[in-house]
């Protein structure tokens, strides 16, 4: 068994972030508050939070990404009509069976009518907790970057005061820089995966990833490095697989297994937008000068392609530059059903990859689907043409 | 119910206006006027008067095509193209509308944008819409981003960045598209001339407080906002129209009359109910007449603020023409939080004294409907009244069901039945 420098396996690194993955009730997020006393753990909802305000406050930043297929739901549903996606619901359902009464107040980002609805139902639901709705902005310029640097210091502030004390500039320059290397390891961990796939299944990688939702960002640090390092040592042989980009997953997650099936339909997935949150932000944030504005400059300036946000120019072209730089073959469209922004943003991407001369297929799940008989097919499907038409 | 038919002065007035709006929008590539498109909650109409920019406002297409019965068929040509059925049917029936001819009301082809103003309040599937309308024409675009009132109030941080991006972005790139300079003088007598239409507007509303109510709040509301809420304020027709209206249904109230129904006068009001939601455009007089013939009728709805809150006190202010604008626009129902939301319509059902509130839950609409369930057992906890929840679309025909609809209501109804009788003292119980 292949060990890394900390003595853990591939094996217990990825049993340890399936368990995360799995972890519906934040047993994590309870043990780190039982060992840290008096500390803030504050929940964000998909896709992007400035985690580092949490982390600067002496908090535990906790993504709350729904209750995927391990929370039933029993009152979730009384709360949401048959045509609304199913991440609100869980989240509900989350919220009502006190699985998440461990944390201290929810960060609402505006990526659609239903999380920002969520947000007003919280203030209803929860009034002895604070749920902050994050304006990010829309407008890409030196506006939006005022306004931005604004919205970060009022939640800063606030957080803060929910900490028990104010957050220092000094205090938020250090968390942008964890957050920093954070980024620049899940940027090397894209390299790995993009040089050598078969290393790198997604269904791993994306536990692993997600895995950063539920401890400490310094542990999810060396988590990343441990990963890399025991899956570059897996000795696993590449097989004759078709290099797929996911793209509509950015919300609502998919099941792992259905992660799986496209793998083992025939599909690398060599670059997905299912972390887009952990991975939005291009680059390092940097910590010279005003901390605040450095994050809404690093926002404005460097954010990527997203459904939620409005940037004139070229629909698309992002898309097909990370496809081409992935050395894709194919796009898989992925979206949650229900989904306004990934199933509008999709007709626009289709006719972007389309010019570009790239074969895609769409499907739709839910958090909670459980029958992929039917994906397994078009997956497979799409994979075999796909390798028929590269050695035609 | 009283049959006898009457065209009132103002929906002569507002037929006129319309007529000839859409006459110079028929006429536009010859005349070389130039039209924006634009959405109705958080419009910028006035400022679009201030360039000449002639309003062309989708969702109302969309539903005007879905009272003209050709939604569905325009639905139809976007999922083709690709466009899911689970997203807005505002957006496909447009869409599909728009690869179709672009025929407007009045069957002429409407013209094509010289801008997209993209300023919206409220809805995130605008921005999809028209980002994708965009690459249909392949004209210039500008986007207003306002932001919500999630903690129940606009902040002055809103307020500046609404108006910044007024000054740099919004207005340069109306004085581009139009060809013509800014005037902010006349900016500002343009709302000096909508708040007057605002008043008299408020007062319609207001009106449905008496007993009974001389106006239905909902199904009569959405042609009484019509011109204020789209192509007409900052004009001296809307004031004309405004005052006329305003008259005739005082003059009601006097006469101690009842709303007009398409069949005419409703003679009895047996329950007065608060509506929640937008309306169903594709069945939209089969759904009114559920409503008339149990003798119900909308004292207030909320539909009918989406294009702003004037009845809770907004006028537009000309002393301070783009911060009005800006206040405008934070303050459209479709801008507030659920708590909000749950407030203005426990204090409707206050104010106009109503036996409760029904819920019009359309799938299209996430902005609207997300939520929606858990403001129908706030809004029934804080009134004790009784609440009602029923399901439609806006112009997707596929989902209307009239049984469905007709039985929720049916038993709605008879819901306010029980509760009166449970409040009322049993015979022979006085003695
Ligand atoms: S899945 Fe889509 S529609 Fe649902 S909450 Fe997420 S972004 Fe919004
Ligand atoms: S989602 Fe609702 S508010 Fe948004 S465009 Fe559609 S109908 Fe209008």
């Amino acid at each position: 068994m292949m060990t890394t420098n900390t003595g853990r396996s591939l094996e217990d690194i990825l049993e340890f972030a399936e368990t995360l993955y799995h972890d519906a009730a934040l047993s994590s997020v309870r043990d780190w508050k039982k060992t840290h006393p008096g500390r803030i753990a504050v929940g964000s909802m998909p896709v992007w939070a400035p985690r580092e305000l949490i982390h600067a406050a002496g908090g535990l930043p906790v993504s709350v990404m729904g209750g995927g297929d391990d929370v039933e739901i029993i009152k979730g549903d009384a709360y949401f009509q048959s045509y609304i996606c199913h991440i609100p619901r869980s989240t509900i359902e989350m919220g009502l069976n006190g699985s998440l009464d461990v944390l201290d107040g929810m960060i609402f980002p505006s990526i659609c009518d239903v999380i920002r609805n969520l947000s007003g139902m919280w203030k209803l639901l929860f009034p002895e907790k604070p749920a902050w709705y994050l304006d990010m902005p829309q407008s890409f310029d030196e506006i939006g970057r005022s306004f931005f640097r604004g919205e970060l210091l009022r939640i800063g502030k606030e957080m803060g005061e929910l900490a028990g004390h104010e957050i220092t500039a000094e205090a938020l320059k250090e968390s942008i820089a964890v957050f920093d290397r954070n980024r620049a390891l899940l940027e090397r961990l894209q390299e790995h995966r993009l040089n050598r796939p078969w290393m790198f299944p997604i269904s791993e990688v994306w536990s692993v990833i997600k895995a950063g939702g539920f401890i400490p960002i310094e542990e999810h640090n060396d988590l990343i490095e441990e990963y890399i390092a025991a899956a570059e040592a897996s000795g696993r042989p590449p097989i004759d697989n078709a290099r797929v980009i996911l793209v509509g997953s950015f919300c609502e997650r998919p099941p792992l297994n259905l992660l799986r099936t496209l793998e083992r339909s025939g599909c690398y997935v060599v670059d997905d937008d299912l972390s887009l949150g952990f991975r939005l932000i291009r680059g390092s944030v940097g910590a010279e000068g005003d901390p605040y504005q450095a994050l809404a400059d690093a926002f404005v300036e460097r954010s990527r392609e997203a459904a939620f946000l409005y940037r004139e120019g070229e629909k698309g072209k992002e898309l097909v530059a990370r496809a081409r730089a992935a050395h894709a073959e194919g796009v898989l469209f992925c979206a949650p059903s229900f989904c306004d922004p990934a199933l509008l943003d999709q007709p626009m991407l289709v006719e972007a990859v389309e010019k570009a001369g790239l074969p895609w297929t769409a499907f739709k799940y839910a958090e909670n689907t459980g029958q992929f008989q039917v994906i397994r097919e078009q997956a497979g499907t799409f994979a075999d043409s796909i390798k028929l038409w590269s050695v035609a | 119910m009283n049959t006898t038919a009457k065209k009132d002065r103002s929906m002569e007035i507002q037929k006129a206006m319309l007529a000839r709006h859409y006459k110079r929008l028929a006429e536009a590539d010859k005349t070389g006027d130039k039209c924006a498109y634009t959405f109705v909650p958080g419009n910028l109409t006035e400022l679009m008067h201030v360039f000449d920019l002639l309003p062309v406002l989708p969702e109302i297409n969309a539903l005007q095509s879905a009272m003209r019965k050709k939604s569905a068929a325009y639905i139809s040509t976007a999922e083709k193209g690709g466009h899911s059925e689970d997203v807005c049917t505002y957006v496909k029936c447009d869409l599909g509308m728009s690869r179709s001819g672009n025929l407007g009301p009045t069957g002429d082809p409407l013209p094509k944008p010289s801008i997209l103003l993209l300023s919206y309040t409220g809805c995130f599937t605008f921005m999809k819409w028209f980002e994708i309308l965009q690459r249909e024409y392949d004209c210039p675009i500008v986007m207003l981003h306002v932001p919500y009132q999630a903690d129940g109030r606009p902040t002055p941080e809103m307020r500046q960045y609404i108006v910044k991006q007024l000054e740099k972005k919004v207005i340069p790139a109306l004085e581009e598209a139009s060809g013509k300079p800014f005037d902010i003088d006349k900016l500002s007598d343009l709302l000096r001339l909508s708040a007057r239409a605002e008043e008299d507007f408020v007062q319609v509303l207001d009106s449905a407080k008496h007993r009974p109510s001389p106006i239905d709040a909902y199904f009569g509301g959405v042609y009484y906002i019509s011109p204020i809420f789209t192509a007409f304020r900052g004009t001296e027709s809307a004031i004309e129209y405004y005052e006329a209206l305003r008259e005739e249904v005082e003059e009601r109230v006097r006469q101690g009359q009842g709303p007009i129904t398409p069949e005419g006068e409703l003679i009895e009001e047996k329950y007065r109910v608060v509506v929640e939601g937008p309306p169903n455009w594709t069945h939209f007089r089969d759904l009114w007449k559920m409503f008339y013939d149990e003798g119900a009728v909308v004292v207030a709805s909320t539909y009918t603020k989406v294009g702003g809150l004037y009845d809770q006190g907004f006028r537009h202010d000309p002393s301070h023409p783009l911060e009005s604008l800006a206040d405008y626009c934070l303050g459209c129902y479709t801008n507030l939080n659920l708590p909000s939301r749950v407030d203005l319509i426990s204090k409707y059902v206050k104010d106009f004294d109503a036996d409760g509130f029904l819920i019009n839950s359309v799938k299209s609409c996430n902005s609207f409907s997300a939520g929606q369930l858990l403001i129908l057992k706030e809004v029934e906890k804080r009134t004790g009244r009784a609440g009602g929840f029923f399901e439609s679309d806006l112009v997707d025909p596929r989902y209307f069901s009239a049984a469905n609809i007709k039985n929720r209501l049916e038993s709605y109804f008879q819901m306010i039945e029980q509760k009166r009788s449970a409040a009322q003292p049993a015979a022979g119980d006085a003695s």
